[in-house]
């Protein structure tokens, strides 16, 4: 019996588990073609996200009221970014608390889009509240008031966010 | 019959792609910021449909190289193979890096793309065409590639089953950072796969004894010594494979393996109670796993052997019953895979949440059937197969969620319609009054400047006469015309009367001429500013006109073949869930059966050995009462 244990042992350690008879039932053209169908569907659901965005861009944020914010954050170790809050003309637009991926995905450079909205043209007021905390644990909160102006093409700003230790201001928002 | 490597080679490509997207230029384009704000979160759908849209919008620019992407376009076009790479769409990411790699691009850029193709083709087993990718990389290569470069270079030529050709690559790599310890694990399959035992025996030697604090790197380092240890045992070298054993940790993804091959290593050379202590470690451990199932029936095995059949009768027994519940158990998830609860627990959220999701299907409750599923959920094909049906499934979510947002779409077309309809001919009507007076101001404003500019040119000073002068004037000039007629005795002094004034009307106007152009030209101007904020309001009331109109016109087609699309495509992945869904589980239960197959083996063998040790048991002490 030692014998053939130790053989089913080696065996176990040489071959994965899809080396097994039974599992090659399914060819592996069988697999092939259904990956290939599947990457079909994805790019077809993928045609499809891209059309509709432009329909509900179309239908909800026409152009000439459309207004649209993006958050970046500057690279700073010593602050962690919690929140954003921002408001358009005194009331709240949005506010957003971030995860860990979120977060690790800003300080890598990545840019948020955190509203999009209507606005109508001309003047209006931006207030942008950043939490979050210091390296030493200390709370950090910062408001800063901005204005912009929207005309009649579709407005986009960033606001770039940064904590205090960076000497410049810690909320910055600007046309792109 | 040793495949051990290429299971190697898996997992090492596996470590080398699971790295995320770099981008280190200053970001100049919001959009494709925010593609990689998903990207980098591993959300690779809605950084491609993000990209792919920027980037056909920027391609149907009438001047793209206005458009702020066009700082990022390499990286762009680049960025989205690498996104549908990583989405698991290799076809189209095929397609996309290498029209990269014919476009007139930077080298360090087309490098990285020859290098991703050459991994894509790795990845579908095209190993000539991996390495006609790599064959195209040269000159400047991007240093943070450089390695991962030639270690995919070692190991397309192993899959080739040239393992000569890896030596040079995978000795250059043996000091590296990343690849230091796969490289040296690698390169002893490659050894071992030219057929030199012995340096394969000193290489897996050096590789069993790195010096490392990375759990990958940990991991592979234990394997190289099971794999050693393995092999002195297949050569009958049972002693020296024990030292190779014992260097695997005790808590490391291959100790269960190493426990048990090493009783085995201990037994072959009689020393039956050395054996004992691996095996009763092992005999404790989770009972799913196939070696601690085989540490079951060998532990009692070597108590037998030592003659002590009591003992070895106890842990049949309880063999017996393990086995037993195991295959109760093994029952069940068939049972349950074929009831489709697999692939329920396979989609379920709180799984996925966790980069380690496949090791936690195991502590879900109520799913028996992921119990024995953990070695099938680790190889490649199981996993693409798993990877599918997971997409297919979040694709599903998505299009099942435009799907139900159409109907808003409608009622948001529908009552802008009853809105603004009923308003439209009224602000028209209003409209067009104030188009007419506006074009009449316009002639008026054109007439004036045309005006000033004769004036500038050509001085009429009575052009500038106030409305009072001008009354003035057509008196003197009337009462003129009456003294060219009349014979009075006062006509002489009423003549130089009239002049006099006319002369001071005229003294007035020449004089006060360019004060009174000035004024004008101010007027003028301030007018202009009138108009053009007129002008604007006109542009604006006509932008909300028409944006009223855009707000519910146009959009009854689209919807509704957007809507038959999003239909089309529910039953399309609807159909591919369920045949990849089937895949999967014919692979599974097969996996089970074969489980369940070398249970019921091992309990039959059990119940023999148990009868057996019992009998010996009862002999051995009717020998001693007897004595």
């Amino acid at each position: 019996m030692s014998r053939l244990i130790r053989t089913i042992t080696l065996l176990v350690i040489a071959c994965g588990p899809f080396a097994t008879g039974a599992a090659q039932d399914i060819s592996r053209d069988d697999m092939r073609s259904l990956d290939g169908q599947v990457q079909e569907i994805k790019s077809d659901v993928l045609s499809i996200a891209s059309d509709l965005s432009n329909l509900e861009e179309r239908l909800l944020y026409p152009s000439n009221t459309q207004v649209a914010l993006f958050v970046a954050v500057e690279e700073d170790e010593d602050f962690r970014l919690d929140a954003v809050k921002i408001e358009i003309n005194g009331e709240l637009a949005t506010h957003h608390i971030y995860s860990f991926k979120e977060l690790e995905a800003l300080q890598k450079g990545g840019v948020q889009r955190i509203y999009t909205g209507n606005v109508a043209t001309g003047d209006h007021q931006l207030s942008v509240t950043m939490i979050g905390k210091l390296k030493n644990g200390t709370e950090f909160n910062k408001t800063d008031e901005f204005s912009f102006a929207k005309g009649v093409e579709p407005k986009a700003l960033g606001i770039t966010l940064a904590g205090p230790g960076l000497g410049k201001s810690g909320i910055q928002v600007g046309d792109w | 019959m040793y495949r051990a490597p290429l299971s190697g080679i898996g997992l090492l490509l596996l470590a080398s792609l699971a790295s995320s997207p770099v981008h280190s230029e200053e970001l100049k384009d919001l959009y494709f910021g925010e593609a990689l704000y998903y990207a980098y979160q591993g959300h690779y759908f809605e950084a491609l449909e993000r990209l792919d849209t920027e980037v056909s919008q920027h391609n149907g620019l009438d001047e793209p190289e206005l458009d702020t992407l066009t700082y990022h376009m390499d990286d762009a076009e680049f960025s989205l193979g690498d996104f549908e790479l990583r989405y698991r769409m290799h076809h189209r990411a095929g397609r996309a890096i290498t029209a990269v790699l014919e476009g007139a691009v930077d080298e360090v850029v087309r490098n990285d793309a020859a290098y991703r193709l050459a991994r894509i083709h790795f990845q579908k087993g095209q190993m000539e065409d991996a390495l006609l990718a790599l064959e195209r990389i040269n000159g400047k290569i991007p240093e943070s590639i450089r390695e991962d470069i030639e270690f995919l270079r070692a190991n397309v030529y192993l899959a080739q089953e040239k393992p000569a050709e890896s030596f040079e690559v995978l000795k250059r790599l043996q000091g590296s950072k990343s690849f230091g310890g796969f490289a040296a694990y690698n390169l002893g399959i490659a050894y071992l796969q030219d057929g030199q035992r012995e340096q394969a025996i000193e290489q897996l030697d050096r590789a069993g004894q790195i010096a490392t604090n990375d759990p990958a790197e940990l991991a592979i380092r234990d394997k190289a010594n099971l794999v050693l240890g393995t092999i002195l045992l297949e050569d009958g070298n049972y002693d020296s494979a024990m030292p190779y054993l014992n260097r695997v940790r005790l808590d490391g993804p291959f100790s269960n393996q190493a426990l048990l091959s090493a009783g085995w290593a201990s037994l072959s050379t009689e020393n039956y109670e050395r054996a004992l202590v691996p095996w009763s470690i092992l005999a404790e451990r989770e009972v799913t796993d196939a070696a601690t199932q085989e540490a079951m029936l060998a532990l009692p095995y070597a108590y037998g052997k030592l003659d002590v059949h009591g003992r070895a009768a106890l842990h049949y027994g309880q063999a017996l019953d393990a086995f037993g519940t195991e295959v109760g158990k093994l029952n069940e998830s068939i049972e349950s895979i074929r009831e489709g609860r697999f692939l329920e627990a396979l989609v379920r959220e709180e799984i996925r949440k966790d980069k380690d999701w496949v090791i936690h299907l195991r502590s879900l409750p109520e799913t028996p059937e992921t119990y024995y599923l953990m070695e099938l959920l680790a190889t490649h094909d199981f996993q693409t197969g798993l990877q599918n049906y997971l997409d297919l499934a979040d694709l599903r979510k998505k299009l099942v969620g435009w799907q139900s947002s159409f109907d808003s779409f409608d009622d948001m077309v529908d009552i802008r319609h009853d809105h603004y309809e009923p308003l439209l001919p009224d602000v028209d009507t209003k409209f067009r009054e104030l188009d007419s007076r506006l074009r009449l101001r316009r002639e008026q404003h054109k007439m004036l400047v045309r005006r000033r500019d004769d004036l500038l040119t050509t001085p009429r000073p009575e052009f500038l006469a106030t409305r009072e002068e001008l009354q003035v004037l057509a008196r003197i000039e009337h009462i003129e015309t009456q003294l060219e007629g009349a014979s009075t005795p006062f006509e002489g002094a009423l003549v130089q009367r009239t002049q006099r004034l006319k002369g001071l009307l005229t003294w007035t106007l020449e004089t006060e001429y360019h004060e009174r152009l000035t004024a004008f030209d101010q007027n003028l101007k301030q007018l202009d500013e009138a108009m053009t904020v007129a002008q604007t309001q006109y542009d604006a009331f006509v932008r909300s006109r028409q944006a009223a109109t855009h707000s519910f016109e146009g959009y009854e087609t689209p919807i509704s073949r957007l809507r038959a699309r999003v239909s089309e495509a529910i039953q399309r992945v609807d159909l591919l869930m369920k045949r990849q869904g089937r895949q999967l589980e014919i692979v599974a239960i097969d996996e089970l059966m074969a489980r369940r197959g070398r249970l019921e083996n091992y309990r039959d063998k059990a119940r023999f050995a148990l009868a057996d040790s019992y009998d010996r048991a009862t002999q051995a002490q009717a020998r001693s009462e007897v004595q």
